[in-house]
């Protein structure tokens, strides 16, 4: 087990946490909102990373996990008129900022080893269709099924706890259940039926109970996620569907698809560079244009990026490789 | 589910399933060349719907709007073509179908830049949303023209892909593309051929689109290319014949879903099409309509 392949990326995150720290309010929510995004990139990596196998369905658990953390933290008072159709045994409940969390990563976990029982056993091009179509059907259902949550409205009145020192604490957090993971005989079978899924089998490797361990270990990881985005900003159903699938597999594809390295070098690059197109973009721009404008000009950047990753290096900004630190040389 | 199962729903479901599988052979013919799920196909269709709105506001005449509608399409897919699927042409599936999603969100950004969220209206067929009345049923006239269309450009197709030439090509390719080229199959003639072929029908199904629903969007036909993406995999993408019957099928059973249920359950129709489409998934891996015994590889 090498060290460095964890202090690497562990180093990087905090890095962003401090610097962020350096900063007023307004800037120091890009910093927020990169590390949370951050959040669901190594969640991607964890399953998509290690396996090899594109899901398009993980931003799913993310959603499901800000649903759980949102519902279980407005004050119960609040409850009965901001979300009135609510199941009663939802209702009653509330509970603090960690037990919110925690209870989003458990639903995240169970809800993806549920959806993986069944689709873990596809793989190629049907596995992304069916991951795609989870992420459509929890939309869908997220949207217009009032007893669970908001439904088509923001959540409102979820206590704002997400600070910049939470969403670094969680980056870490995850970095390390990522490095865990991937360290431990699980997570070096799965790299191991990636790699080759035939070799693999002959040495007596389960590919589906691999692959399906790393499915709900990953949708604890975005349940999670979902929960400290819910803490952070009023939530719709639309911020966690298909821009925030694109952007964090832009991330994760641009720094590397196959290091815990390149999913936090990319995330952070990325997370970055929208950052300060935002910022650009205000800075520059008078109040008379259209809020769309820079939002879509954004998009336009990353997207270009991302392509341009793609053809020149496919592998990733990483080259998909973990951190190694130049050793002293012994004489 | 209990709705009203009318000829009315049942034509829907048939004007819908045509388009769709239109989309579906659009997608399918690039797959079958490139192994590359194209799923910036929407967005070319989006182009050409934009094309076809900023002749309407213009005042332009129709052929000229249709011209550019077809002209902005097949620059967009040569482009396409030439720019990302050529450099990744020796990448795995799994990096292609992530850069064609990128693609997707680029030209979608785009277009909301140039022409905002709320979009233009393409209305210069607007008459073609009359219906007419066969035996009881009011029968929108796109419906039928969307019908026609469609069989004529399947038809046509099938004539190209059976008896020409480059159609052999096509076909021999789609089998087993290192083999083809070694007895002497061109292909970036091929590849060519079926980004020309998929542009051309990208902007009928544009055309067809604007008529049904002539309010333009950035995220015009992005929500159809999914449903169309999981109705080709629900059919086997691994021939063109079923990659279109499941297109077709898809169509055909939310148009029919969409216009037999009521709104409260409509709603939840993308959810019940996505639970079928999942189920049939694990039951047929290789699709529905997937010959048995057929050598199936799928690289991504």
């Amino acid at each position: 087990m090498r060290w460095s392949y964890l202090i690497g990326p562990a180093a990087l995150v905090a890095l962003a946490g401090l610097v962020g720290s350096l900063f007023e309010r307004s800037t120091e929510i890009y910093f927020i909102n990169t590390l949370v995004a951050l959040v669901v990139v190594l969640a991607l990596y964890l399953f998509v990373g290690n396996s090899g196998v594109v899901s398009f369905g993980h931003v799913a658990f993310v959603a499901l996990g800000a649903w759980t953390a949102g519902v279980l933290t407005i004050p119960a008072e609040e409850k009965t008129a901001l979300l009135p159709s609510l199941f009663p045994w939802l209702a009653e409940r509330q509970s603090g900022n960690l037990v919110s969390l925690l209870a989003a990563a458990a639903v995240g976990a169970v809800f993806a080893a549920l959806v993986g029982l069944p689709l873990m056993r596809l793989s190629g091009l049907a596995a992304g269709i069916a991951t795609f179509g989870v992420l459509e059907i929890t939309h869908n259902v997220l949207r217009y099924y009032e007893k669970i949550g908001p439904g088509t409205t923001a959540f409102s009145s979820v206590p704002e706890t997400t600070d910049l020192l939470q969403a670094t604490i969680g980056g870490l957090i995850a970095v390390l259940a990522a490095f865990a993971y991937q360290n431990s005989r699980f997570g070096r079978q799965l790299r191991a039926t990636r790699e080759d899924p035939a070799a693999a089998r002959a040495v007596g490797i389960s590919v589906y109970r691999q692959r399906l361990l790393s499915f709900a270990l990953s949708g604890a990881v975005a349940g999670f996620a979902g929960g400290l985005y819910v803490h952070l900003l009023p939530l719709t159903t639309e911020e966690v569907y298909l821009n925030l699938t694109f952007i964090t597999l832009a991330m994760l594809v641009i720094g590397g698809l196959t290091s815990l390295w390149g999913a936090v070098v990319g995330a952070l690059a990325v997370g970055g560079l929208d950052s300060l197109l935002a910022e650009a973009e205000n800075g520059i721009g008078t109040f008379g244009r259209t809020i769309d404008l820079p939002a879509g000009s954004r998009i336009v950047v990353v997207g270009a990026l991302m392509a341009l990753v793609l053809i020149l290096r496919p592998n990733g900004l990483t080259g998909g490789r973990e951190l190694r630190l130049p050793r002293r040389r012994t004489a | 589910m209990v709705g009203a199962i009318t000829w009315q729903a049942i034509a829907d479901g048939l004007g819908l399933g045509a388009i769709y599988a239109l989309m579906a052979v659009g997608i399918g013919l690039v797959f079958g060349v490139l192994r590359l799920v194209n799923f910036a196909y929407g967005q070319l269709i989006m182009a050409g719907a934009f094309a076809l709105a900023v002749a309407a506001e213009r005042g332009w005449p129709r052929w000229v709007g249709i011209a550019l509608c077809f002209g902005v399409v097949l620059a967009l897919s040569f482009a396409m073509e030439r720019l990302v699927f050529r450099p990744l042409r020796a990448q795995s599936p799994a990096v292609m179908l992530v850069a064609t999603f990128a693609v997707a969100f680029l030209l979608q950004s785009i277009a909301l830049l140039w022409f905002g969220p709320l979009g233009k209206i393409a209305a210069s067929f607007a008459e073609l949303n009359q219906p007419v009345t066969i035996r009881d049923v009011d029968v929108r006239k796109i419906t039928i023209v969307a019908i026609v269309a469609a069989a004529a450009c399947l038809g046509v197709l099938l004539v190209l892909l059976g008896r020409t030439a480059i159609g052999l090509h096509m076909r021999a390719a789609a089998m087993d593309f290192q083999t083809a080229r070694l007895i002497g199959v061109d292909a970036n003639r091929v590849i060519g051929a079926a980004v020309l072929i998929s542009g051309l029908l990208a902007g009928v199904i544009a055309v067809l689109l604007t008529v049904q629903t002539p309010l333009v969007t950035p995220d015009f036909a992005l929500r159809d290319t999914i449903v169309v993406l999981a109705g080709v995999v629900l059919g086997g993408m691994n021939r063109l014949l079923s990659a279109t019957l499941g297109g077709f099928a898809i169509g055909f059973v939310s148009g029919l879903l969409g216009g037999a249920l009521p709104t409260d359950q409509s709603q939840y129709l993308p959810s019940f099409l996505f639970v079928a489409v999942i189920l049939v998934l694990l039951v047929r891996p290789d699709g529905l309509f997937a010959r048995r015994g057929d050598a199936v590889v799928q690289r991504v």
